[in-house]
């Protein structure tokens, strides 16, 4: 982000940063994910399709080959970021006392990092058989 | 983004306050603006579905009470607006790495996007869904 100096707001100047005391790495990182999610995204669409006639047996063995199950991983990971910061900036933007705010940008973390999470454990469980 | 709760608690002076949604007639850009926000919203609790279903397949069972419940009607319409939501909020992304650029921010370029953002994802949506629904027979 490059915006012209002079368009800050007073506020921001002195504290030099926004409701997330932080700078612009998640603007970036929301970008740089959202990016990666146009090709992840039609990657695990497609591969959903793919799945949808088929038993448990046949599902399992082609979620756990190696190439579908990097692509998945990979489509967790970038979601996950992406959408931790998008519910992120939702919480800042409407949550206005301090501590619900920062109870719920904790929860958004965890629940971000334990949905993730689990989803890899299935793709990881399908992969090495565990 | 500017954060400027703590200055208004210093100094509760009079100062002219931005107009907020209620006061402006109703754009489409406006308008696809919250229904991005809403769909990431949407998405965001969808990854429990995700989660599920990969849980799910490693067992027969289990990969059985998911097919149940992605074939009931409760389940179809919670898939079937999920696809849209995903389909919207990707087409949404899209139209913003666009303005990102700074490119099609004029008056017409813009209202033009958000029309193509909203009868696209509607589109691929149902082209999807009769594709799926085509080459399953209608039955999961």
């Amino acid at each position: 982000m490059s915006a012209p100096r002079h368009i800050r707001t007073p506020l921001a100047r002195v504290l030099g940063r926004g409701a997330a005391k932080s700078g612009t790495e998640h603007f970036w990182h929301q970008r740089l994910t959202a990016v990666a999610n146009i090709p992840l995204t039609i990657a695990a669409v497609i591969i959903l399709i793919t799945l949808l006639g088929r038993n448990q047996a046949a599902a399992a063995q082609i979620l756990g080959s190696p190439a579908v199950a990097i692509v998945m991983l990979l489509f967790i990971l970038s979601i996950t970021v992406h959408m931790r910061i998008g519910m992120a900036v939702i919480i800042e933007d409407y949550v206005q006392d301090e501590s619900a705010k920062l109870t719920l940008l904790m929860a958004n973390t965890f629940f971000t990092i334990a949905v993730g999470l689990a989803a890899v454990y299935g793709i990881l469980k399908l992969s090495f058989g565990l | 983004m500017a954060e400027t709760r703590s200055l208004e608690a210093k100094s509760p002076a009079e100062r002219p306050l931005s107009p907020h949604l209620q006061i402006y007639r109703p754009m489409l850009t406006m308008m696809m603006s919250i229904v991005h926000r809403i769909t990431g919203f949407g998405l965001y609790f969808g990854t429990l579905l995700l989660a599920w279903w990969l849980l799910a397949a490693a067992s027969p069972n289990g990969y059985a009470r998911f097919q149940w419940f992605a074939g009931s009607l409760v389940g179809r319409l919670i898939l079937f607006g999920y696809t849209w939501a995903l389909i919207h909020h990707m087409l949404g992304g899209i139209r913003h790495l666009i303005w990102d650029t700074g490119r099609g921010l004029g008056p017409n370029e813009r209202e033009w996007l958000v029309a193509a953002n909203l009868i696209g994802s509607i589109a691929i949506t149902i082209i999807l869904w009769i594709f799926v629904l085509l080459t399953m027979g209608g039955s999961s």
